[in-house]
């Protein structure tokens, strides 16, 4: 029965279905079935087969965000349980994102939240037109490791390197690993302003933040 | 007979205008610009001044389309009508504000400079397919915050086409009309014969930014005409049905028409854009999809229907050297444009979404834009009879070269191609090298260069131009404008 339950979860996430995901979370809950098993072997499970799905070209990005989702919503349900039980989901680190200022393209930052998010990552997104001391205050307060700053615009792409010499200026720049994103950005862009990494993509970004504090 | 093509029912143009005025009062349209609100709100319409959201009542919008012109005109510098705004005139401009430039010998992007822009304008001039200019590239030789202004320097002082332009911040829109303004003699002149026209974007889903709203504002106040650039991203920032994202590009445009007939009614203002089908597996804005071909030409119908000017971004490739994705997709998108009637249709040039002009493009887009002009010209009889008197005439014998007929129509029935597009024997091509389509573009390009002459602009003109541009580089640290390189 549990193990049912499970393998309904996981293909209700893979299959694109948030509401059905939540139901059946809060069904395996009510059988007895461990927060901490339902993130596990259900939606973890899920979310490795859309992310290995997506890779393969078989599933797209309205696939991987749906997915996302459906997890993000089973999680809302979980966390209160888990705290419960004085346990938490298996964090590899908080992160801290948002567009920098004078910049509104928010598709590519949020699709970077949602993937950290789902792959186990605490993230904090600021979401667009981030003022520089922002991310420094947000960074303070968290503790983060990992700050993602995104830029779409030739124009701001120049804001990356204030803001991490805002972070320098603030004390922290060696607390945190700061990633950054946008069509303009390239790898020798991050050499150059002195951030920790750059990738190209959604899943790149994951690969990077994994391996920054792995 | 002009070949014509529609892609929506009338019962579909309709619902689309129907529910684009619908969704100016719900959910209403974000106005991140003061000046406009209150227009908007003096003129009748509910605004939420800390929300900076407008719900915009259909009868508002309405008169505005009653006072938008239906066709105006473009000036070039020698006072000459050269572009028709209107009707199914059909247009063609560079990509503007790419990022990179494709370097003529390595083919790999890089930085623009100057240099690389100075040269695009002379090619361009050189081009009698393309009808205007565009301040086509970002140049990182010149300080962040005079970008948009020195452009348009530059190219004033290299051509005769009008441009089109646009402006980066508020203020430097000011410098610009005035190098405008001196260009022609005056505002009043510049408002009578406009010789540019600058973009205003808004930003999906149903925003407006400070910026781009004034100097929408400024613009209609002072005759110059606005080029609305409306960009649905189909299943990111606007529904992915096409005509979803139809149905926004024409709620953002409407109300772009609106703020601008309100700042002056019978302001010159384009129902134009620069939409694009979502990737779903990249993430990313193709030019080259025939979903975005076909939201640029559904939402060119919408714009007719409401008697409006038209625009789009199209004949571009995302493809990253010039190469058979290149020629495809451009010549796809540029035919659409012309066979749906798009007024100015930007993009030659432009390359790897629209990140990147390059030289050679240019050349080989031209190519495609001479077809696509012809095209439209449509098939006529020309005589009459059509061939009965001559093919009587001529019995049996293929001896059709040396007829008078020929020689008389050949030109105009026939369209003729630069040395870009090979059409010689297979010997001929090894004989000229066995040069592929980007070698014969950099030919091409360089014959054309070398044909450019300088236009005769007074030296008190120059001098003028040169003045307001300093004084606008004054204030951002640069002393003195670089020396032109006037031949």
């Amino acid at each position: 029965m549990s193990n049912e339950l499970l393998t309904d979860i996981k293909n209700a996430l893979v299959e694109g279905k948030p509401d059905e995901t939540v139901e059946l979370t809060r069904k395996a809950l009510k059988a007895g079935i461990e927060p901490m098993m339902i993130i596990n072997k259900g939606l973890s499970e899920g979310m490795d087969i859309v992310g290995e799905r997506f890779q393969t070209g078989e599933y797209f990005l309205p696939n991987l965000v749906i997915a996302a989702s459906g997890m993000n919503q089973a999680m809302e349900i979980l966390e209160p349980e888990l705290k419960s039980l004085q346990q938490a989901a298996e964090s590899l680190g908080i992160v801290v994102i948002g567009t920098v200022a004078g910049d509104i393209h928010e598709i590519g930052k949020s699709l970077v939240a949602t993937m950290l998010s789902v792959n186990g990552f605490e993230v904090h997104d600021l979401g667009v037109d981030v003022a520089n001391e922002t991310f420094v205050a947000k960074v303070k307060e968290t503790g983060a490791n990992i700050l993602g700053l995104s830029a779409l615009l030739t124009t701001t792409m120049t804001i990356q390197q204030q803001v991490i010499n805002a972070l320098e200026e603030a004390g922290v720049r060696d607390k945190v690993k700061v990633l950054i994103g946008g069509a303009p950005i390239s790898q020798e862009w991050a050499e150059k302003i002195g951030a920790d990494g750059y990738a190209e993509d959604a899943i790149g970004a994951v690969e990077l933040a994994k391996s920054l504090v792995g | 007979m002009r070949p014509k093509l529609k892609l929506l029912s009338d019962e579909l143009v309709d619902q689309i205008i129907s529910e684009g005025f619908e969704l100016l009062m719900d959910p209403g349209v974000r106005v991140h610009n003061e000046e406009a609100l209150k227009l908007l709100a003096d003129a009748g319409a509910r605004v939420d001044f800390d929300t900076q959201i407008a719900y915009i009542p259909e009868k508002v919008a309405r008169g505005a389309l009653e006072t938008r012109p239906s066709e105006f005109y473009l000036y070039n510098l020698d006072g000459e009508q050269v572009v028709h705004y209107g009707g199914d005139s059909v247009q063609f401009d560079p990509g503007s504000a790419a990022i990179t430039v494709l370097d003529s010998e390595t083919q790999e992007q890089r930085q623009p400079l100057t240099g690389d822009f100075v040269k695009f304008v002379k090619l361009v001039e050189t081009l009698p397919q393309l009808d205007a200019q565009s301040t086509s590239m970002i140049c990182v030789d010149v300080p962040e915050e005079i970008g948009d202004l020195y452009r348009l320097y530059l190219a004033l002082n290299f051509t005769r086409k009008p441009i089109i332009t646009g402006a980066f911040r508020k203020d430097t829109w000011w410098t610009m009309k005035d190098m405008l303004s001196a260009m022609v003699g005056g505002e009043k002149a510049l408002a009578e014969k406009p010789i540019a026209v600058f973009d205003v974007c808004p930003s999906p889903p149903l925003l407006w930014s400070d910026l781009t709203c004034q100097n929408m504002i400024d613009s209609a106040r002072h005759g110059i005409p606005s080029q609305l650039v409306s960009m649905p991203l189909a299943g990111a920032t606007s529904p992915v049905t096409l005509a979803g994202a139809v149905v926004q590009h024409t709620a953002e445009c409407l109300s772009g028409v609106t703020i601008c007939q309100l700042a002056q009614a019978g302001a010159p203002i384009v129902w134009g854009g620069s939409p694009a089908a979502f990737d779903m597996r990249e993430g990313t804005t193709p030019m080259g999809a025939v979903g975005t071909w076909m939201i640029d030409c559904a939402y060119t119908e919408i714009g007719k229907a409401l008697g409006m000017p038209t625009h789009a971004y199209l004949g571009m490739t995302d493809a990253k050297i010039v190469d058979a994705q290149g020629g495809l997709e451009s010549a796809g998108g540029t035919l659409l444009a012309a066979l749906v009637g798009v007024n100015m249709v930007s993009g030659a040039g432009m390359m790897d979404f629209e990140s990147c002009q390059s030289f050679e493009k240019l050349v080989i887009d031209a190519e495609i834009i001479g077809m696509a002009k012809r095209l439209i010209q449509g098939i006529q009889a020309r005589d009459n009879p059509i061939a009965l008197t001559l093919m009587r005439e001529l019995g049996h014998r293929a001896e059709y070269l040396a007829q008078p007929h020929t020689l008389k129509w050949f030109a105009e029935e026939l369209y003729t191609p630069s040395s870009v597009i090979d059409r010689g024997t297979l010997d001929g091509w090894k004989r000229k090298g066995a040069k592929t389509s980007w070698e014969r573009a950099q030919d091409r390009v360089k014959e054309l260069l070398a044909t450019y002459e300088t236009p005769s602009i007074s030296d008190d003109m120059r001098t003028e131009l040169r003045d307001i541009t300093t004084q606008a580089a004054n204030k951002f640290g640069m002393d003195e404008l670089p020396p032109l390189q006037i031949d």
